[in-house]
């Protein structure tokens, strides 16, 4: 476990550049997120300066701990690690007093400090576990680099799991709220020219209906769809428009409606090939004449109402069998059952970081 | 095929991080045009295109797409970069073009995931 975190990705000596800023993985990310406190092992086994070296070996063996901090009368005097022991054996020596082999220049830690103060610490230093004082100086703790490594896999999995648990509460809308008829409804606005943007609102709606609980093609069919609808009201409309989704559990209906200038005939826009639009949007991957014809591919019902000078709606339907319906039995049992194991997990780590010594 | 494999075929370069390098690539996609990407592309495909945009990524997520080659050494901007890390879709650059990795995938036994035109 002990250097596991310790020459990798943390880039502690480094500026960082814009460009490298773009790559900082979320492992790093947590180094700067997570506190000492959070991961730091407490309470602390500790010694006394009085106490014999044969005490400590019992206390390293019996507690599963290479070192201890060194109190006395309430105040952090020295550490005392596995190497000082080894010497005292060496030295056939056990009798003699912690505060012989202690070492006393120790470096401590604050609590409330980010955890890659502790890996930059860990790096300089090279000694193996750090103390951790409170605001007053007071001991509180005690970090090693095992305890950095459990702490951000720890949070890592609660990545993980905060989306499962998003899911599983997204899944239950249908059946917690009870009506002759609910849905949901989603609203975007879509900014003409705004390429910077655009596939931001599928991204979100598509995302939406996984944690409804929709199956990967559904929802497939349903982002390829409304991202080029989306990209349609960026690229074609005089000001932008509007994306209206509105969720049902057996039905999805996905509708952009803008104000101009509207389709002069509906039947060309839909001939795979034709297109109107300009040079600068093809070079984007766009404006091929394929988006109509690509939408008709994913839904079940498409509609167009155009008028030149008013405007378009645009209307995609897309209609789940009875085993695909959102908030149905037969795919909540599974999201149940998965959020289940996601809350077990989720105290298994609550009760693991209260049993470490 | 793993993604480290098709890595080590098309001698890329990775540009974004925190993606399983183990995920399973079930084939593979050519196109620069997105909407032929979004047509004709099947789920878990590992896309290869000369088109850079911000585009490209958002048209993997909408499509399932395993990961993306940029060809003939082309790179997107820190954004997409950051836009990819985000949605977790890994981005990786090669310096040979389209036609010589599609044929080193092909070759390695990396199956289209292109449907033809009906």
């Amino acid at each position: 476990m002990n250097g596991a975190m310790s020459e990798g990705p943390i880039r502690t000596d480094r500026v960082i550049t814009d460009g490298a800023a773009g790559l900082i993985t979320r492992v790093e990310e947590l180094a700067y997120e997570l506190k000492v406190h959070e991961v730091m092992t407490s309470p602390v086994k500790t010694v006394t300066p009085d106490m014999r070296m044969s005490e400590v070996l019992v206390l390293f063996r019996d507690a599963k701990v290479s070192g201890a901090p060194v109190v006395a009368h309430g105040d952090l005097v020295g550490i005392v690690s596995i190497a000082d022991l080894i010497r005292a054996l060496q030295e056939n020596n056990t009798d003699a007093a912690v505060s012989e082999y202690m070492t006393m220049q120790v470096t401590t830690l604050e609590a409330s400090s980010p955890v890659i103060e502790a890996l930059k610490l860990f790096k300089t230093t090279r000694v193996g576990r750090l103390p951790v004082v409170d605001q007053a100086g007071k001991l509180v703790g005690i970090i090693t680099k095992g305890d950095i490594t459990r702490g951000v896999l720890r949070a890592l999995e609660n990545d993980y799991q905060e989306e499962e648990v998003r899911k599983y509460r997204a899944s239950h809308l249908f059946e917690d709220i009870v009506s002759d008829r609910t849905s949901l409804i989603l609203r975007y606005r879509i900014k003409q020219g705004d390429f910077a943007h655009g596939g931001n609102a599928s991204s979100h709606i598509k995302r939406a209906l996984l944690r409804l609980g929709a199956s990967p093609q559904i929802a497939r069919r349903c982002g390829i769809a409304i991202y080029e609808a989306e990209m349609n009201l960026i690229i074609h409309t005089t000001n932008g428009g509007t994306i209206r989704v509105e969720i049902e559990p057996h039905q999805i209906l996905m509708e952009t409606i803008d104000d101009g200038p509207g389709i002069e005939d509906i039947d060309l826009a839909m001939t795979p090939g034709y297109s109107t639009a300009p040079d600068s949007v093809r070079e984007l991957g766009f404006g091929a004449g394929m988006g109509l014809k690509n939408i008709q591919r994913c839904v079940d019902d498409m509609y167009i109402d155009s008028t030149v000078g008013r405007g378009t709606r645009l209307e995609m339907r897309i209609f789940m069998k009875p085993e695909e319906q959102l908030g149905d039995a037969n795919s909540t049992g599974e999201w149940a059952a998965r959020a289940g194991a996601a809350r077990a997990a989720a105290r298994e780590a609550a009760r693991e970081k209260e049993t470490i010594p | 095929m793993e993604l480290k494999q098709v890595i080590d075929l098309v001698e890329g370069e990775v540009l974004t991080s925190g993606f399983d390098i183990n995920r399973d690539v079930k084939g593979g996609c050519g196109a620069d045009l997105m909407s032929d990407v979004l047509a004709y592309i099947g789920p878990g495909a590992l896309l290869l295109t000369g088109l850079c945009s911000a585009q490209v990524v958002r048209t993997a997520q909408m499509a399932d797409v395993a990961a993306i080659v940029f060809v003939r050494g082309k790179r997107p901007s820190l954004e997409t970069i950051q836009l990819a890390n985000q949605e977790r879709i890994p981005l990786i650059t090669s310096v040979h073009g389209m036609f010589e990795l599609c044929g080193r995938l092909h070759e390695a036994g990396l199956p289209s995931l292109e449907t033809p035109a009906s």
